[in-house]
């Protein structure tokens, strides 16, 4: 190449690269609710992000096709790349949050750790961030985190839900017994450690710690250790991704019984069991949605956007799947915040702002699940000023082979016995040490 | 022809060894800087957060590896590590002194960095290249785990997340925190890249970096002609991790603004090695270049068929993106193995004589 050439070149890519920067308008559209998805459709964690977004942007379409938005204004989607890599949600963020009439609704970042690089931005943008089943657990303190809802459940919730779980099966007795928590060696995993200690002291039974560092490919000497030496009776695992499969494995090559073996929510879907095959037979999770293939919401997306060719799954029948369906838990929750909050300030494109308000005067009674066709994939939910994660509730499922079945009845986690205040000290040394007032709920 | 210098007399030794003996080197760095300071942060907060940020912090990385490995010859797969190190280490020096001015937060993550860099750097002394690659990968993957292990680096929040405090520059103008404009944590990661920049430009042209170099080029005849070597390379480790943890500290307070220790995992030091490696071995330029490419290039990639109007799923783009990003690595490599630094060079050397080359 001669060097006019490589010139001609490296001027022309400095124009065209100067260009591309700049983020994009989002579709140019006079009037919608704009309502943008982080996905993570590649990278490491693609099996389980896949469905997660078809869920979500399944959601979103089918409100458009069927009822032509919320409350009658159309919903602009658009999909933003993550790769569940912090850096390339908050670009994502930073890209998206003026998209639309009336910029981002919500944000949904589905990692916990663009979670905690995205609070202070969106608070200071007014921008709820809607972290469902990940991030802080003490955001549900909603005087000190104003834009961050954690509905339906945390991961304080959720240990303390397992534990009840446990405690029942165990006839109501747990001092004693020995559990063990596999977790991942990152902010994620480590989450419930607090509350499981807690409870180890209230309900005297021992609790023994095994991190299993990033990916978690190799867990052998973990198990070993467990299957031959701990011998717990009941193991908890705060796991992601290939480390699921992986440890699913060893612990039926340990002999370890599946029956007493619970990954939490991140840790119980179809690609963590399937790829275990007959092994992973008997595994519970726990969840805080419900299990279900069949329901009105399942049949309208498959009328409406199935039928026509316009679904985003590859196959109709990934529709229910467990990840398929908390994507759905995701869409509703945020669509009926916007929906809360038109009925407040009037039909039109909501901000930023106002979705707050929405999410924060949220109702979700048994009434309105109802009608939305979702009885039995979600616990009502009521959220408030101090409490974003209202009240939702969480339940244990088992793997039969084929599919997921129903192991426990709704549990209610213990958030008047202790979690409350959890969530409040530890928002309240966040609030510290970012020199934040906490505001006034009356 | 546009980069002649005929003309151009040097009058006095000072002038001769200054830092940019040619006037249109001289005019195009105060023409760039001039725009750095007074364009750039017109420009909208999503150039400003999510492409200058990073930018200027993993140069600032780059610059502290390529001092290290292109300047001193110590291969190193640390710079995650340090780049912890100087994250946790502001973190825990704002949160214990509240009314410590920022720019000496950082000035300590750095020292703090530096320490554990020449603790990592002994080993050195004893081996070399392959070996000590894989010698300062235990300082990657020792200091991540000892941060993610002992909850008092982390002020004992369950998470082990770090989220950095509000603080201010001078009065009320604050640099990190929610508060923080998008200008401010601009010009305040600008003059610092700037100014470790100039920094590093001179110690490469003084004393220190000339015995660098000696040792990079053959530790043996350097130790003979008098260059001491475990203060020469324990000197390399200790200013390169003083880099690498101011960067630790600007990715933490200023860009991210909550970190955990993952944040700094092997990948991040791989990636400053490819920096370094794309950008030109021993170049100070080639630092900013090589943090360009590899910050920059991906972010084109992404948004450049949504520009041209292509409307191609996500997960499409991203896959296209890898596979771009990977050829074009190997074609600058095999193009220009010495890496874009030399490629600039070269392009002046075709300017000078331009029209007329021979």
């Amino acid at each position: 190449m001669s060097f006019r050439k490589t010139l001609t070149m490296a001027a022309l890519a400095g124009v065209v690269g100067a260009g591309a920067l700049a983020p994009a308008p989002a579709q140019a559209q006079e009037n919608g609710q704009y309502m943008p998805q982080m996905v993570y459709r590649t990278g490491p964690y693609a099996p389980n992000g896949i469905p997660l977004a078809n869920g979500e942007g399944d959601y979103l379409r089918l409100l458009n096709e069927r009822d032509g938005g919320i409350n009658g204004v159309p919903i602009l989607i658009e999909e933003c790349e993550t790769a569940y890599n912090t850096d390339r949600g908050v670009e994502c963020y930073e890209k998206m949050k003026n998209g639309g009439p009336t910029g981002a609704a919500q944000f949904s970042p589905y990692s916990t750790g663009i979670t905690y690089a995205l609070i202070e931005r969106a608070t200071a943008d007014q921008i709820p961030i809607f972290s469902m089943g990940y991030g802080r657990a003490d955001a549900s303190y909603g005087k000190v985190f104003e834009y961050v809802f954690t509905a339906p459940a945390t991961y304080w919730a959720g240990a303390d839900a397992a534990i009840q779980y446990i405690k029942a099966e165990e006839g109501g007795d747990l001092s004693g017994k020995k559990i063990a928590l596999v977790y991942h060696d990152s902010a994620y995993g480590k989450e419930p450690i607090a509350t499981l200690e807690h409870l180890a002291g209230q309900e005297g039974y021992n609790l023994s710690l095994f991190p299993v560092p990033h990916p978690g490919l190799e867990q052998k000497s973990t198990w070993l250790k467990i299957g031959r030496q701990v011998r717990p009776d009941w193991v908890i695992m705060w796991g992601w991704g290939v480390m699921n499969q992986t440890a699913i494995k060893e612990a039926a090559a340990v002999g370890f019984p599946m029956e007493r073996f619970i990954g939490n929510w991140w840790a119980g879907a179809e690609p963590d069991v399937r790829p275990a095959g007959e092994s992973a037979i008997g595994y519970k999770a726990l969840q805080f949605h419900g299990v279900a293939h069949d329901l009105k919401v399942h049949q309208d997306m498959k009328t409406h956007l199935y039928a026509n060719g316009k679904g985003l799954a590859d196959d109709e029948s990934q529709v229910g799947e467990v990840l398929y369906n908390r994507g759905i838990v995701n869409a509703v929750i945020s669509t009926e915040a916007v929906r809360t909050a038109m009925d407040h300030f009037g039909n039109k494109p909501m901000t930023g702002e106002q979705v707050q308000w929405g999410f924060e005067n949220l109702n979700l009674t048994a009434e309105r699940l109802e009608a939305l066709g979702l009885t039995g994939l979600m616990s009502p939910l009521s959220l408030s000023c101090a409490d974003h994660e209202g009240g939702g509730q969480a339940r244990i499922v088992q793997w039969d082979g084929e599919d997921w079945r129903p192991a426990s009845d709704w549990i209610v986690p213990n958030r008047a016995g202790f979690l409350s205040e959890a969530y409040e000290a530890s928002a309240m040394q966040y609030a510290n040490e970012k020199g934040l007032t906490p505001r006034d709920c009356n | 022809m546009i980069y002649r210098e005929a003309g151009q007399f040097k009058t006095s030794y000072a002038r001769d060894g200054g830092l940019y003996p040619i006037r249109q080197d001289r005019y195009g760095l105060i023409v760039l800087l001039l725009v750095a300071v007074f364009a750039v942060p017109m420009m909208s907060e999503y150039w400003l957060v999510t492409i200058f940020l990073p930018f200027l912090v993993m140069a600032v990385a780059a610059l502290g590896l390529n001092i290290l490995t292109g300047y001193a010859g110590q291969l190193s797969l640390g710079t995650g590590g340090f780049m912890a190190c100087g994250a946790y280490a502001a973190y825990k020096l704002a949160t214990a002194f509240p009314d410590l001015n920022i720019v000496l937060v950082f000035l300590g993550a750095g020292l703090v960095s530096a320490l554990v860099g020449i603790l990592f750097g002994i080993p050195s002394l004893r081996i070399k290249g392959f070996y000590l690659a894989v010698a300062t990968l235990a300082a990657q993957f020792f200091i991540l785990w000892l941060l993610n292990k002992v909850p008092w680096f982390v002020n004992y929040s369950p998470s082990g997340v770090i989220s950095a405090p509000p603080r201010a520059i001078f009065g009320d103008i604050y640099v990190t925190g929610a508060t923080a404009t998008p200008e401010a944590k601009y010009l305040f990661a600008l003059a610092v890249a700037a100014l470790l920049a100039l920094a590093a430009k001179n110690l490469t042209r003084c004393a220190i970096g000339r015995s660098w170099m000696a040792i990079r080029d053959m530790d043996i005849a350097a130790e003979i002609i008098g260059i001491k070597p475990m203060a020469t390379k324990l000197g390399a480790f200790a200013i390169s991790s003083f880099y690498c943890g101011i960067a630790g500290a600007m990715w933490a307070f200023i860009y991210t603004s909550s970190v955990e220790a993952n944040a700094f995992e092997i990948s991040r030091s791989f990636q400053v090695l490819f920096m370094v490696i794309i950008g030109g071995l021993g170049s100070i330029l080639g630092s900013f270049l090589g943090a360009a490419f590899i910050v920059l290039l991906p972010i084109l990639l992404k948004n450049a068929p949504e520009m041209v109007g292509l409307s191609i799923p996500v997960d499409v783009i991203a896959h296209i993106e890898f596979m771009i990003f990977g050829a074009l690595i190997i074609f600058f490599l095999i193009v220009e193995p010495h890496g874009l630094a030399r490629l600039w060079q070269i392009g002046k050397e075709k300017l000078r004589l331009w029209p007329f080359p021979y």
